[in-house]
């Protein structure tokens, strides 16, 4: 490709202010979170004396390894299921092909743009006739329904992929659906099922609607929906709420900052297939 | 649907083996394929009932809730389409929905064509090491949760925020102002939080797909002699039908679906100023004790999503093939 260095040099500064522009809140966050408690201070300045305390402080005062535990329990109640029974469908509806498989997918992919403002009020009064407000389950169970559309979509478009010959071959050898699934198929999946495992951790830990009417409780909700409640309590404090805000943001930029390459690669692929 | 499912099952094998493609064995694929049906019903039926109870049955019923007059509690009563009657009269109920489609403005417009822009613009050093950086940094809008990014901006627009700071330092004390208080410009405000979250993620998927452009392409295009802004229009944009397809439903989605941010910066204020219909349900259903009325808005939002968002899939098809 032809680049002149003068488009090269343009392309550089522009990157870096588009850079800068992105971090700035972060690095606003966190000197502000180095102030002394209750004090109010301007975006961008460097405190006297860094408070390095607020964040013990904002961690107690939240009870953030509480807030944690539930973030993970729920993380735990809905991504391991999802995985598993999206791929299920999706090796039916992408492999085996059964009559009438189409219909059932265009059924579930309908659910692709849902907003989920659009279910919200008859899922409190299901929750609530189920004796479920209030609990984890409250928003376990529905973000597996609500996620079945992308999983499902997903699983399908990546078994659709899977040569036909390879099934053939196995069951020549004597293998079942059941082996020729797990044996074969499940292995070859890992790719696209841990793509999907990584969108799906983060769907849930940053869901914020279903956490804030499904479950009062702070100690019981996702991290999106702690860190709301956390705010309506310590909203005046400013220092105090940077701190517990950055706080609840370290779990998952650690685990992008990991995860980096993957997690850009599942985002855009996500997107790109949603 | 059957027929059409073996159909092309057929057409399949026919390409693989188009001399051995004779009918017994085009009758046996089909035999096993009604074998397997039932196994393949069973696996699909754990998901299919939890969509079926998450998704389709409250979808069913917010339908049916926007007919009646419910306050949660006493026995409700038939209103016919009165809800929705009051959703195209009530200025207070149809203003959530234009707000949206002004937040369109910024969570779609902006960061698409900035995208392009800036994508377009580095694209020559798109496999440099500042470029690899760049995706990681760009990305981590996209992971945090939108309330995060909802507190953060709340304080950069703040009086005594960051963005005043900086108005302040190039002498533009005249504008500064608590953003997100502001009638005049909270929407606004609200928009560039969107559009902050949003542009990393377009930028990266129009930059994904023009590097997928052939490359010969823009060298014929220089020795044709056109410029910069001609081989965009003639190559780059043409090339990215889909991507730009795909950043358009994701942000549109994101601006008339949006609750989290506005939730967390402005609750709808100041008066009604920033309220979304996102919003506007949460209230009316779980404060106002209005559930017919907040599922009719929730049955309007759904339907003025399918309408902006199902054209775009068509766009995106038509490129395909």
């Amino acid at each position: 490709m032809i680049v002149s260095t003068r488009e090269a040099v343009f392309g550089r500064v522009l990157l870096v202010v588009l850079m800068v522009v992105t971090v700035l809140p972060f690095v606003s966050l966190f000197l502000t979170a180095l102030h002394p408690p209750g004090t109010y201070p301007a975006g961008l300045a460097w405190p006297d004396d860094p408070h390095w305390s607020n964040f013990v402080l904002a961690f107690q005062s939240a009870g953030m390894g509480r807030l944690l535990l539930s973030s993970v329990l729920i993380v735990a109640g809905v991504v391991p299921l999802s995985l598993l029974i999206a791929t299920l469908a999706g090796f039916a509806l992408g492999h085996l092909r059964p009559p009438g498989g189409r219909a059932i997918f265009i059924a579930f992919i309908l659910g692709l743009t849902l907003p989920f403002e659009g279910v919200i009020i008859p899922l409190y009064y299901q929750m609530r006739d189920l004796g479920l407000l209030n609990t984890r389950w409250a928003i376990i169970l529905p973000l597996i329904g609500l996620y079945m559309p992308f999983a499902v979509f997903w699983m399908r478009a990546h078994f659709v992929n899977m040569p036909e010959d390879l099934s053939e071959a196995a069951r020549i050898d004597g293998a079942g659906t059941w082996v020729l699934f797990w044996r074969i198929h499940v292995p070859l999946s890992v790719p696209a099922l841990s793509s999907l495992a990584i969108l799906l951790f983060l769907w849930t830990w940053n869901q914020f609607l279903l956490a804030v009417v499904l479950v009062d409780d702070p100690t019981k909700r996702t991290m999106a929906g702690a860190l709301g409640a956390f705010q309506g309590q310590w909203g005046t404090d400013i220092p105090l709420l940077c701190a517990g805000s950055l706080l609840i943001l370290t779990p998952t930029l650690a685990v992008f900052l990991i995860f980096q390459r993957k997690f850009v690669a599942a985002l855009l692929q996500g997107s790109l297939k949603g | 649907m059957t027929q059409i499912d073996v159909g092309s099952a057929a057409g399949g094998v026919g390409q693989a083996g188009v001399e051995a493609g004779t009918q017994s064995r085009r009758r046996a694929l089909r035999a096993r394929r009604l074998r397997r049906g039932g196994v393949a019903y069973a696996l699909i039926v754990p998901a299919a009932l939890a969509y079926a109870l998450f998704v389709l049955r409250p979808l069913g019923l917010t339908l049916q809730f926007s007919f009646y007059e419910w306050d949660g509690i006493t026995p409700s009563t038939w209103v016919g389409l009165a809800n929705y009657g009051a959703l195209l009269t009530d200025p207070t109920l149809f203003g959530p929905i234009l707000n949206a489609f002004e937040l369109i403005v910024f969570f779609s417009f902006i960061p698409v064509a900035l995208g392009l822009l800036t994508a377009n613009l580095i694209r020559g050093i798109a496999t440099s090491r500042l470029a690899v950086v760049a995706r990681t940094v760009l990305f981590l809008p996209q992971v945090i949760p939108l309330v995060a990014a909802g507190i953060m901006w709340s304080w950069q627009l703040s009086t005594n925020g960051v963005v005043n700071q900086i108005l302040r330092l190039v002498g533009l004390d005249a504008v500064t102002r608590a953003w997100l208080g502001d009638f005049d410009t909270a929407l606004g405000a609200v928009g560039v939080i969107g559009a902050w979250v949003l542009l990393g993620l377009c930028m990266l998927l129009l930059l994904a797909g023009m590097t997928k452009i052939d490359p010969a392409l823009y060298e014929a295009a220089r020795i044709d002699g056109a410029g910069p802004v001609r081989e965009f229009f003639a190559i780059t944009l043409p090339s990215l039908r889909q991507e730009v397809a795909v950043c358009l439903t994701v942000t549109i989605i994101a601006a008339l679906a949006s609750f989290d941010i506005v939730y967390i910066s402005t609750q709808g204020g100041p008066g009604n100023s920033t309220l979304v219909p996102g919003l506007e349900i949460y209230y009316l259903a779980f404060f106002e004790r209005e559930v017919g009325m907040a599922s009719a808005l929730a049955v309007a939002l759904m339907v003025l999503v399918l309408a902006v968002v199902l054209p775009l899939q068509w766009l995106n098809r038509e490129s395909d093939r």
